[in-house]
């Protein structure tokens, strides 16, 4: 396509961020700001997309737009004064919020401006196609995140873990939804296995082609928070022991992975190279699964009742008079 | 010649989507507005999508096109059944 179209619509697709950025902060009407906010999530993961990063697209779509979203929903209806605008913050706040927004916003095309003044130098994408054929898979993004910058990624699940032990301290589950209707007890019965299928296609694809663990978790905690809305409480989970012991297993794994190959001469989560493709498949695997279930927890807000064992969408429906 | 086509269904397409979002603003109430919106857009992203996989010529992309069209159909055709519900529940127990 003629290259003055694409910049047409890089400029169309920056503006309605800009402008659907600052109508979702402007409104007072929370849940219209809610609902820009998620149509702004899923234009990002276009500009993404278009920047020719197909992982930050999907982990934005999924999670920034569809998981935070259903989060920010679900924090709403909890929200004792329904209906009513929220309060005007106070003039001091506002002003610590420009000042650090605009600090922000200088700090960020700083960042932009010497990134574009580096000129050809030595860039890290440069080293780390260099290194790709050490690092077990062949997509660099997850080369990266599990292997050259592994610390991070540790990191990132303990703080995803800690996130959720505040969650759960903060006391009982939000109360469930009501029974489905027919349509939306059939929606959910197709739609759920597709999503389990589709997050385990994009763990494994993660190692050549865009995808992982963030994204994979991400999507079967999209199931569910689908079979909660569909007013199954437990939304899938397991019971509480195993489901504790899956929240922990990511950094569990992670952590045992990296100790492990200390003994045998290597740094702190530096793979020996011919295992490291196992290596990385099995912490992957824990860190989808831990992902899921924190993400499923914390759309509970906290452990889910397990009244009269409502764990069947099946049982619940033919009580319900639907089916 | 399959390009004429593709672009053709694609036009077709994006006036549906124009036709549907024109509905959704100027129609009176929620439910001729969802009807606008829901069927007058499936119809526009099955014909864009169609338009789509004709360009690529690639059987594994055109089946994965029909796929996330047939989810959206099943989803806004859920959603919409589900805020026409609400609606009228609503309008029930006022």
């Amino acid at each position: 396509m003629n290259p003055l179209l694409w910049m047409l619509l890089d400029l169309l697709l920056a503006a309605m961020l800009l402008g659907l950025g600052w109508a979702a902060v402007a409104t007072r009407d929370l849940k219209r700001g809610l609902a820009l906010f998620i149509a702004f999530g899923l234009l990002l993961a276009l500009a993404w997309a278009r920047l020719r990063a197909p992982d930050l697209a999907l982990a934005e779509a999924a999670i920034g737009a569809g998981i935070a979203g259903a989060l920010l929903l679900a924090a709403l209806r909890s929200e004792p004064q329904d209906g009513q605008p929220a309060a005007a913050p106070s003039r001091v706040f506002l002003l610590t919020l420009n000042l650090f927004s605009v600090l922000l916003a200088v700090a960020i095309a700083w960042a932009l401006l010497s990134a574009l003044a580096m000129g050809d130098g030595v860039r890290l994408a440069q080293a780390v196609t260099e290194h790709l054929s050490q690092s077990g898979v062949s997509n660099p993004v997850t080369a990266v995140l599990l292997n050259f910058r592994a610390y991070d990624t540790l990191l990132e699940l303990a703080v995803i873990l800690s996130a959720v032990l505040g969650v759960l301290a903060l006391g009982p589950a939000r109360p469930g939804y009501r029974l489905p209707g027919p349509v939306l007890y059939g929606l959910i019965r197709w739609l759920v296995p597709l999503l389990i299928v589709t997050g385990g296609y994009l763990l494994w694809v993660g190692a050549h082609a865009p995808g992982g663990a963030f994204q994979a978790g991400a999507t079967l905690a999209a199931a569910a928070v689908l079979l909660r809305l569909g007013g199954v409480d437990a939304a899938g989970l397991p019971a509480a022991v195993v489901s504790r012991w899956l929240l922990a297993a990511g950094l569990l794994a992670f952590l045992a992975v990296g100790l492990l190959v200390t003994a045998f001469g290597y740094g702190f989560v530096q793979y020996p190279p011919d295992l490291a493709a196992g290596l990385i498949l099995v912490i992957e695997s824990a860190a989808t699964l831990s992902i899921a279930v924190a993400l499923a927890l914390a759309y509970i807000g906290g452990w889910p009742s397990r009244r009269a064992q409502s764990g069947s969408l099946h049982t619940h429906t033919t009580e319900g008079g639907t089916h | 010649m399959i390009d004429v086509v593709a672009v053709g269904l694609i036009c077709i397409g994006i006036g549906f989507f124009a036709a549907g979002s024109i509905g959704l603003l100027r129609l009176p109430d929620l439910h001729s507005r969802l009807h606008a919106l829901t069927k007058a857009d499936n119809l526009g992203l099955g014909l864009v999508a169609l338009g789509i996989a004709l360009v690529t010529g690639s059987l594994v992309i055109a089946l994965k096109l029909i796929l996330i069209w047939l989810l959206v159909l099943a989803a806004s055709a859920a959603s919409a059944n589900l805020i026409a519900r609400h609606a009228l529940d609503r309008r029930e127990q006022p």
